[in-house]
């Protein structure tokens, strides 16, 4: 059978290989839907809804949902922005998350996402929770205000027998991600420095070093965050 | 036609956002073409003398004293923009929310590490000083506030873009990289 099929994303036709998931098949052809919780690499979760996108006419998460022959997508309409747009409001209201103090701005990629989706101002108001920095770990600083619970550490920092070294803990509300007691001790300087880059906002930092790279030359102080997918050209299947 | 009259203050900030107005640099000189300055720290006119077109608000609320002006802003300035983190959701200040105040007033005057001298073991209470707020507050949750220019500080380029902006009532240049959260 032909793994080949075509489907449209806002009225262009793509080409996209056979149960492949919407945002990779987008980003194949140089179409960017962007994603928070998403991580390459990781099975995705679709727990932000940043990536959702209309398929035939309903409203899907595209980092779960895997392409079919005959797909119509939208993506970038000004109805969708406008959801994605309140999403990232919500999340920002939602913790604390202080920027001009945080070693992850220029980084962080629901920063990069209120840029390029042109937050001004959440329309919500600040929620100001009471929230604790766990700095107890050796090597690492887990701090509970930027926190946005994606999980995407949890999901992609494992040791070498497949266990996972961050771990939801409490419910409801009060759920955060905390370092396994046990696992922990064993994180290694790699896997550190894997899960400070694996974290969306700046939740988790590797301790004794920061703002090391100036202001200016921060990886989404001059391109928006998926510019590097839209400006790739597309081979032709 | 008159020049459009243009306020400023600093609530809880730390004037870097007038540092960065200051930015500009030679286009101050048009500045002071385009528009008249009232009460603001630039010149030095402590109270309003007349009604404004523009308001600059730098900083967030944390004491009455921030909540007064910023009325008075309101009542007195047609548009009000805040400038700034600090004006828009708090900013550094707002890290202290959550902490209860006398918490932060023990810490700050009898309990913290860098405190001396304070043998009596008193925190200033004049009457005359400010209260403070149980929590610093965004510009937006006190008065009505038009427009918003985040940054820490808002870049010189996105004020005076701003600024131009609302004086000839063109539609605003927003290039990607002035709009910064730090």
């Amino acid at each position: 059978m032909d793994t080949i099929i075509r489907i449209t994303i806002d009225g262009i036709e793509c080409m996209a290989s056979r149960g492949q998931y919407i945002v990779e098949a987008a980003k194949e052809n140089g179409i960017y839907i962007p994603t928070l919780c998403n991580y390459p690499g990781v099975k995705p979760k679709g727990s932000c809804r940043i990536c959702t996108v209309k398929v035939n006419g309903k409203l899907m998460t595209a980092c779960t949902t895997p392409v079919s022959q005959g797909m119509q997508i939208e993506n970038n309409t000004s109805e969708l922005n406008e959801l994605r747009k309140a999403i990232i409001e919500l999340l920002l209201v939602e913790g604390n998350h202080f920027c001009p103090s945080c070693e992850k701005s220029g980084f962080c990629e629901l920063q990069a996402l209120a840029y390029r989706f042109k937050v001004m101002v959440p329309r919500f108001p600040y929620s100001f929770p009471l929230r604790k920095v766990d700095a107890s770990h050796p090597k690492i600083i887990k701090d509970q205000n930027r926190c946005i619970l994606c999980k995407r550490c949890i999901r992609a920092v494992k040791d070498d027998k497949g266990r996972s070294i961050f771990a939801y803990r409490r419910r409801s509300h009060r759920v955060e991600v905390g370092v396994d007691a046990k696992l922990g001790k064993l994180l290694t300087d790699e896997l550190a420095q894997k899960a400070m880059d694996v974290c969306p906002v700046g939740s988790i930092i590797v301790k004794e070093k920061g703002f090391a790279v100036p202001i200016g030359e921060r990886k989404y102080d001059n391109k928006p965050i998926g510019s590097d997918i839209e400006n790739i050209s597309v081979s032709k299947h | 036609m008159s020049k459009p009259i243009l306020a400023t203050t600093s609530l809880a900030g730390c004037f870097g956002c007038h540092m960065s107005i200051l930015d500009i640099d030679e286009r101050i000189l048009e500045l002071i073409e385009l528009v008249e300055f009232n009460k603001s720290p630039i010149d030095d006119i402590k109270k309003f003398t007349k009604k404004c077109d523009i308001g600059l608000i730098e900083g967030g609320c944390c004491n009455s004293e921030n909540v007064h002006v910023l009325k008075d802003f309101r009542e007195n300035c047609k548009i009000l923009v805040s400038l700034g983190e600090c004006a828009i959701m708090g900013g550094l200040p707002a890290m202290r929310n959550g902490i209860p105040i006398k918490e932060c007033l023990e810490e700050a005057y009898l309990n913290g590490p860098t405190v001396v001298g304070n043998t009596t073991g008193i925190i200033p209470n004049d009457p005359e000083l400010p209260m403070l707020l149980d929590k610093v507050y965004p510009c937006h949750e006190v008065v009505k506030i038009d427009y918003h220019l985040p940054g820490c500080p808002p870049r010189a380029d996105l004020i005076w873009e701003a600024l131009v902006a609302l004086v000839t009532g063109d539609e605003m240049k927003m290039p990607y990289e002035v709009i910064k959260f730090d």
